[in-house]
Order: structure tokens, then C-alpha cells, then sequence
């Protein structure tokens, strides 16, 4: 494993994507055949269920090193990661354990159907057979998250790089049908196992921000002008009775969508459709935030599918019926998108509506507007524009609406996890009401690392409450957080829940009696 | 009567009428270490190591007022026999005792117990009260031996000189620095900073040994440093002097980075775990190697250690102070030193 071990290392410290992808290749040119296929399962939600229970193993090392249970939290809170704290709580082995990955992965899937006993005796054996690092790896086998921050593409590109074969069909090869027993490695980057020609994706064409004056854009109508959303944007691709979505990331996410999957597979015709994949309930769309608890779920739950279902707003067509459409003008397009939903369709699939205007002054107002069914503004696509490759100024525009802002002040602050753990990087804010304090909101990120630092430093010095993970800190530091929207909520202590709330700056020139109060925040519910 | 008492200048000595570390200037400073947050400007008269003594006056000015003295060599202050014992940290550290009428307290400054190349020793000392740092005051916290870390470290230098790197170690310049040198001698040639360069005179000077290193002058030729080794303060980190430097692989060395967040929070090739501080096994052999009854713990998780030395009947207290418990930043190595 000591291979792997390094792979990780070597990935986990740059934050730069060669980087990453010229240390993977390098172990892929090494590896043994076997272990190829383990680390692809591991990083594309494959890997086996979670043999033995976290809290077994903190009981286990609690034991071992005869730590009290709050010096085991106060260690973890400080690292933020739970395998990593056991594998440095540990005291150093006094035994060299050398096997190679797939084999630690065999036994631990063997492991499962164990008794309490023997888990304990197997994995105890195997921290005193491991250096800290390797026993950090060990661990996370079992269960958690390895945040090195390798996403399916980066990997899908490293092999690329290795096999010269295309990336987009690597993406589908490895999300495809395969266990690391059923396939070899050769097969896998082939793709013997798929058939890459009904799958094949478009690049998606992008916008730019709106940089102009309205009228700069020439006349009204040689604009489609739509409403913009906050989702995932999707190609979806219907191709000899099989469905495909892709994500803007370039990653197949067809297994989280099945609802979508469904409802395509009834349309006649084979097609790629660009749109965005969207939570929407009761005709509603809901908040990014809604729709972020079904991605990169491994199973989607009947539950889940209930509480946050998707639909898709479909922009536009790239392809029908075999033939490539994206040279036509965007005006042929959207004509033949509208044929083509002329069959009876799931409602889940929505046109996404053309708004109809005459003048450019009407814009401004219905952009504005938008915040309040949950858009983003508005998008204005050339009636003439072909279907680019990546951006094209002066074709496609997008045109967000301003953010809220308000003045708030820091009361308190916790560690983030991974690459954060070290800081105190999420944040809760309060306003004034009357001579006491409210929180309206948490929020994380919007720093620089250098303002992480700063504030973490200043968190340190400043925190009242010490232990556990949340500190509670004088509230001196005031921040303006930036929101998409406001309104009303018994749920929240403030009467108001704030969407999509971010830190804008560090107001380092306001002080605790500059910051809003809750009277003027819920003014803006009633303005907006 | 009691023998001390924490003011708000810092940690004050009654009978003996003066201060250890003052964070604010005082007419008798007894000073257990170089680094800035326990060796100020501005006191009257400063009290040290015989080793720290180049090490203050170059830092502080050639003209101040100090005096030193030997480790374990007595001077009465007032009546209060005050010592000063190795505390392992850097050159010249020291936990300072004091003793009046049979009671004794010792400050240990910053310390560590395991040894290196280069600081004496960190030596126990029994006390009534021990004041005790508590940087890494968390059982996570198992430091490698110097061997070991020797070892390491070597073994990326070489790496990267098969690669073609240059090797750029980033740590604070009194310290750090002398470890880094002390640990990466005779694999190639060491490159360091003009403060670190001025520091090493400084050591030098006062008839202490040090790895042979050549300046980094700011018009370096990147020829001449290729595969080679170069040592910065933390501040260079991101600077246009290194970003200069043909190849470099970049390293923190620094306690911190025995946490993988921290190691990937620096966006750097490598952090390497080098502490000049006591990891969680040595403060809890120090603070038990004094026999003291009452402990008091300061800078770094005093919250967390004290609680815990409670709870296996060592009673402890939490102690505020002003000291700095960043190994990257303590020195407020800034501005001056990037210029």
C-alpha cells in the first residue's frame, strides 16, 4: 500500500490540477493491474460499504491510548477529520504490515459480515503494522471521505493522458457497469463494456456577463432573452433507447436523476437537449441549496426523490435524429426544440419560456422581479448565434440580479474540515436588535486565505467559549454578507430566513455599532 | 508573601522586582529567549543565556543594557537566586528558576524535550510551580526523532535534485533556520536569506559553530542555486524572490504541518513536521519531571492541557499571556524582512 500511500500524498498537498494529474498517471503506469482498478472504484463511488462502525473504532482507540472522550473530541475537532485523528492518536507500531491496495480493500469487504471481536482484532492487528500516514489511508478504506480533492474528472483525465483515449469516454466508461472482479484494466479504458457512440456528449456553449447597456445590443428583436436559473446546467442525450445526462462539469450524473431519466425515455425520437436540472415542487422552482441534497448521493432514496424532486428547463437542441443542429441559428433551434415537445411530455420537462418584450427598458424591471420565483436574472442569447464551443462575446449574455447586503457582526465561528481544518473558516452573524444581538445567518468562504488567517488568529485570541468545536467571540468583527433573496420564517429565532447568504468583505472600517438591525433587515422584505 | 504575581506587563518577580518576558518595557527584564514575543524593546535592563546574549543584542540593538550568565550559574537578585536551566528550544533558550527562601518557580519559556544537532539539551528542573507553554498541548500532536526527520528531509532533497528542483525550505529565521541547517548538512549547498545570514554572524560570532551556508543575494544566479538548497523566512512565501528560483519545490517546516490540513492549507510541495516546541508526550514528561504542585500553563491549548492535567491530579491553571503560539509567524518575521 505504501505506493498508494504516496499517491496520496503527493496529491493531497498541491492544489494544482497537473499536479494532481501527473502523479496519478505516474502510479498507473506502476500499479498492479488490480489496485488501477480499486483506486478508480474508490474515487467514482464504488467503493464497498462501510465494513466497521466509526464509533467502534474511536472506542478502540480510546482504549488503546486511555484518553478521556473530550480529549478524544477536543484532538478531533482540532483536525477535522476523524480517520486522521485515530491514525495520529495511535501510538507508533511496533510491527510492518506490506500488502498491496486491492488486497487491504478484499479483507476489509470480508471484514463486514464479522463479528464485533474479530473486527477489532483485524483492524487493531493493522494499526500496529502501519506507519501514521498509511494508517490515515487504512482508515479512510474503511469509510470517509478521502478530501484530496480528485474529482472523476481529474482522474478521467489522468487516464487520458496515460492512454491517449478520449476523455469524454472515459467518463462514461468508468461511471459505467463494472466491478474491479468483472473487468481488467485494459477492457475498462476501452470501454468494452460500453458503447461510448450513444453517449457522446457536446461541449456546452457559455455566456458571458452582460457588460453592455441594453441598448448597445442593437435591436429588440434579434434577442431571445429567457429567464436565467441557479441549477445544474445538463445535456441530456437520448440516443437508441438509452439516456444519458451529463453535467457541465463533464461528469455523467445520470444514475442521481432517475425521475428525469424516466420522463426522457418516454419522448420519441433520439435527441441532445442542453438545459438545467432544477428542484422543483408544486410548479416551484426551489433554492441551489434544495437541489444540492441530491447530488453525489450513492443511492437516491425514495424519500429523497419525494422531498426535492428535479425537473429540467430545457434551453435548447444540439442534435436531432442524428443530425448535428449546432450550426443552426439559435431562432431554427428553438423552433425545432418546440416541434419535438409537441408530443405529450412529462411535466417535469419544461420548456424554458421565451420572454415576450418590446422594449429594452422593460428588462431591467423583470430582472429585478426575478429574485422572487427563485431566478437568477435574465439570459439573452442572438437570435442568429450558432451553438459555440465554450464562450463567444457578444452572443450570449447573462444578466444577474444585485445581490442583497447588509452589515452584520461575527458572534461565532468553527473550523472548517479538510484543507480548512486548520481555521476557523464558517462563520455566524448577528444583528442588532434594540440593545441585544440576533443572528440572521451563517455563512463560510468570501475570504481570502490571507483574511482566513487573519480572522482565525484574531478568533483564537478572542474566543470566550474553548471547547468543542464552536467558539463564541466578542462580537467585534463586522463582515457584509451578500444574499439572493430574503423573507419571512417562524423557524429562525430573527423571524427572517436570508438565501444563499456569503460574506461579501471584511468591513475592517465599521465597527459592531455600524451593523444593521433587524428592523432595517426585514424593511428589505417588504422592498423586495 | 508570594513570589510572583501575572500583571498585566507580564509575569512579575515581588521580592525580586523584576519581570520574565515582559510584554511591555520594564526597568529588569530576565529573558529566557531570543524570539520577539519574549525578548521586547525598550526594557532598561536585560537578564540572559550567554548564548542569547549576540542573539538580543543583534536583534534589538548593540547598545541596550544586558548581562548574561551560564546555565545552572546562580545570580541574586534582590535577594531571589535566579538560574537559568536548557530548555532545548533554540540556541541559548532557557527555563528560568528563581528561588527565594526555599521556594522555587521555574518559567520554561518555549521548550522541547527531544533533542537535536544543535540547542543543549532541554534538562528537567524540580520545582514548587512550573509555568509551562503549551503550543501543541494535544495528544495528536508525536514529533519523529531527528534522525528520523533527518532522514526525511534528506531524502526530498535528493528527490527533488533528481528532478531537477531546488529545494526551498521556508522557516523563521532564528530557530528554525539553524535546524533546518543543522539537520540539512552536507547533502548540498545550503542557500539562506540575508536576516537568516545576519542572525548566523550573529551566533557565529559569539563562538558558536553553525553548517557552513552562503548568502542569498538578492541578484542571485539561478545557475548557481539549480539543485541546490535555499532557506527563507515564512514571509517569502509567494514572493517574487521566489518565485526566482529555477525548479523550487517548496517546504514549511513547522509543527503545524503535522496535519494534513495544514500542510495543504500553504499550497506548498511539502510540510515537514519541525518543531522547536514540546509535542503532547513532552510537556506531559516535563510538567511530571518537575514534581511541581501547582502548574501554570500558558500559550498554546491551555484550555485543553490544564484540564487534563487536572483530571490526572496535577493541579494546573490557565494563564493568559501575550506570547505567540504561531510557529510560522512568531516572530512578526514581516514587511522588514520581505524588503
Amino acid at each position: 500500500m505504501k505506493d498508494f500511500s504516496n499517491l496520496i500524498s503527493a496529491i493531497e498537498i498541491t492544489n494544482k490540477t497537473n499536479a494532481k494529474i501527473e502523479a496519478l498517471v505516474n502510479y498507473f503506469k506502476t500499479a498492479p493491474n488490480k489496485d488501477k482498478l480499486w483506486l478508480i472504484a474508490l474515487f467514482t463511488g464504488k467503493r464497498p460499504s462501510r465494513p466497521v462502525k466509526s464509533n467502534l473504532m474511536k472506542s478502540w482507540v480510546m482504549e488503546i491510548t486511555k484518553l478521556p472522550e473530550w480529549l478524544f473530541l477536543e484532538s478531533y475537532s482540532s483536525v477535522g477529520d476523524l480517520g486522521e485523528t485515530i491514525a495520529l492518536l495511535l501510538p507508533n507500531p511496533e510491527n510492518t504490515i506490506e500488502k498491496p491496495l486491492h488486497v487491504w480493500i478484499e479483507e476489509l469487504i470480508n471484514l463486514k459480515p464479522k463479528t464485533d471481536e474479530e473486527k477489532k482484532a483485524y483492524v487493531l492487528e493493522a494499526w500496529n503494522g502501519l506507519q501514521a500516514q498509511e494508517r490515515l489511508i487504512f482508515n479512510k478504506l474503511i469509510g470517509g471521505n478521502f478530501r484530496i480533492g480528485v474529482s472523476k474528472k481529474t482522474l478521467v483525465n489522468a487516464l487520458a493522458k496515460l492512454s491517449g483515449i478520449d476523455a469524454n469516454q472515459l467518463m462514461h466508461s468508468i461511471i459505467g457497469n463494472w466491478t474491479p472482479n468483472s473487468i481488467s484494466f485494459e477492457d475498462l479504458l476501452n470501454g468494452t463494456h460500453i458503447n461510448y457512440d450513444n453517449s457522446k456528449p457536446y461541449p456546452f456553449c457559455l455566456a458571458y456577463a452582460l457588460e453592455k447597456e441594453l441598448p448597445d445590443l442593437g435591436a429588440e428583436n434579434d434577442w431571445q432573452v429567457e429567464y436565467k436559473w441557479d441549477g445544474i446546467r445538463g445535456q441530456i442525450i437520448k440516443r437508441k433507447e438509452e439516456v444519458f445526462i451529463w453535467s457541465r462539469g463533464e461528469e455523467l450524473v445520470t444514475q442521481q436523476f432517475p425521475e428525469l431519466v424516466a420522463a426522457i425515455a418516454q419522448l420519441k425520437g433520439d435527441f441532445v437537449i442542453d438545459g438545467e436540472i432544477l428542484a422543483i415542487k408544486d410548479s416551484a422552482v426551489l433554492l441551489f441549496n434544495d437541489l444540492q441534497k441530491r447530488l453525489n448521493r450513492k443511492n437516491v432514496t425514495k424519500k429523497l426523490l419525494e422531498e426535492v424532486p428535479v425537473g429540467f428547463y430545457v434551453y435548447d437542441i444540439l442534435e436531432l435524429n442524428t443530425i448535428d443542429l449546432r450550426e443552426f441559428s439559435m431562432e431554427e433551434r428553438r423552433r425545432k426544440l418546440e416541434e419535438l415537445f409537441q408530443q405529450e411530455t412529462d411535466e417535469l420537462l419544461q420548456l424554458s419560456e421565451v420572454i415576450n418584450f418590446k422594449n429594452w427598458n422593460e428588462l431591467d424591471a423583470l430582472r429585478n422581479e426575478a429574485r422572487s420565483f427563485n431566478s437568477e436574472g435574465l439570459m439573452l442569447k442572438k437570435k442568429t448565434s450558432l451553438y459555440h464551443v465554450g464562450r463567444k462575446k457578444g452572443e450570449w449574455w447573462k444578466w444577474k440580479v444585485d445581490p442583497l447586503t447588509i452589515d452584520v457582526v461575527m458572534i461565532y465561528a468553527q473550523k472548517g474540515s479538510g484543507r480548512r481544518s486548520s481555521k476557523y473558516t464558517d462563520y455566524t452573524f448577528a444583528v442588532k436588535n434594540e440593545d441585544k444581538l440576533v443572528t440572521v445567518a451563517k455563512a463560510y468562504s468570501g475570504l481570502t486565505d490571507k483574511e482566513i488567517t487573519e480572522v482565525s488568529k484574531w478568533v483564537n485570541k478572542n474566543a470566550i467559549e474553548k471547547f468543542g468545536p464552536v467558539r463564541t467571540v466578542k462580537p467585534e468583527l463586522v463582515f457584509e454578507i451578500a444574499f439572493e433573496g430574503i423573507a419571512y420564517s417562524k423557524r429562525h429565532k430573527s423571524g427572517v430566513a436570508l438565501r444563499f447568504p456569503r460574506i461579501k468583505r471584511w468591513r475592517q472600517d465599521k465597527t459592531v455599532k455600524d451593523i444593521d438591525t433587524i428592523e432595517s433587515v426585514k424593511a428589505l422584505i417588504d422592498a423586495n | 508573601m508570594k513570589l510572583i504575581k501575572f500583571t498585566k506587563k507580564g509575569i512579575y518577580c515581588i521580592p525580586g522586582k523584576f519581570y520574565l518576558d515582559p510584554w511591555y518595557p520594564v526597568d529588569y527584564a530576565v529573558i529566557s529567549h531570543g524570539h520577539a514575543d519574549h525578548s521586547r524593546w525598550g526594557n532598561k535592563h536585560y537578564l540572559c543565556q550567554n548564548d542569547s546574549k549576540a542573539i538580543i543584542k543583534h536583534r534589538l540593538g548593540q547598545d541596550i543594557s544586558i548581562e548574561s550568565l551560564a546555565y545552572n550559574e546562580p545570580k541574586n537578585i534582590n535577594g531571589v537566586q535566579v538560574s537559568f536551566f536548557p530548555a532545548g528550544h533554540i540556541i541559548g533558550s532557557a527555563q528560568i528558576r528563581l528561588e527565594y527562601k526555599g521556594y522555587v518557580v521555574v518559567f520554561s519559556g518555549d521548550y522541547k524535550t527531544q533533542s537535536d544537532f544543535l540547542t543543549t539539551p532541554f534538562a528537567p528542573v524540580k520545582c514548587h510551580t512550573f509555568i509551562t507553554e503549551s503550543t501543541f498541548g494535544l495528544p495528536v500532536y508525536k514529533w519523529k526523532t531527528e534522525q528520523e526527520l533527518q532522514t526525511e528531509i534528506q531524502d526530498w532533497v535528493l528527490q527533488n535534485q533528481q528532478n531537477n528542483r531546488t529545494s526551498v525550505f521556508l522557516g523563521y529565521s532564528l530557530g528554525k533556520a539553524q535546524r533546518m541547517m543543522s539537520l540539512l548538512d552536507g547533502v548540498a549547498d545550503i542557500y539562506v536569506h540575508n536576516a537568516i545570514n545576519h542572525l548566523n554572524n550573529a551566533i557565529t560570532n559569539s563562538g558558536i559553530a553553525l553548517p557552513k551556508t552562503t548568502l542569498l543575494t538578492p541578484d542571485f544566479k539561478k545557475a548557481a542555486i539549480q539543485n541546490k538548497i535555499v532557506i527563507l523566512p515564512p514571509a517569502l512565501l509567494g514572493s517574487k524572490m521566489l518565485k526566482r528560483i529555477p525548479n523550487a519545490a517548496t517546504a514549511i517546516c513547522s509543527g503545524w504541518m503535522h496535519i494534513r490540513g495544514n500542510r495543504r492549507w500553504k499550497g506548498v510541495d511539502a510540510g515537514f513536521a519541525v518543531s522547536d516546541h514540546a509535542d503532547w508526550d513532552g510537556l506531559l514528561q516535563a510538567v511530571k519531571a518537575t514534581e511541581a504542585e501547582k502548574v501554570y500553563v500558558t500559550h498554546g491549548s491551555q484550555a485543553v492541557f490544564s484540564k487534563y492535567l487536572n483530571e490526572i491530579g496535577i493541579e494546573a491553571h490557565e494563564l493568559k499571556t501575550e506570547f505567540g503560539d504561531d510557529e510560522m509567524t512568531k516572530e512578526g518575521e514581516g514587511k522588514k524582512e520581505t524588503a
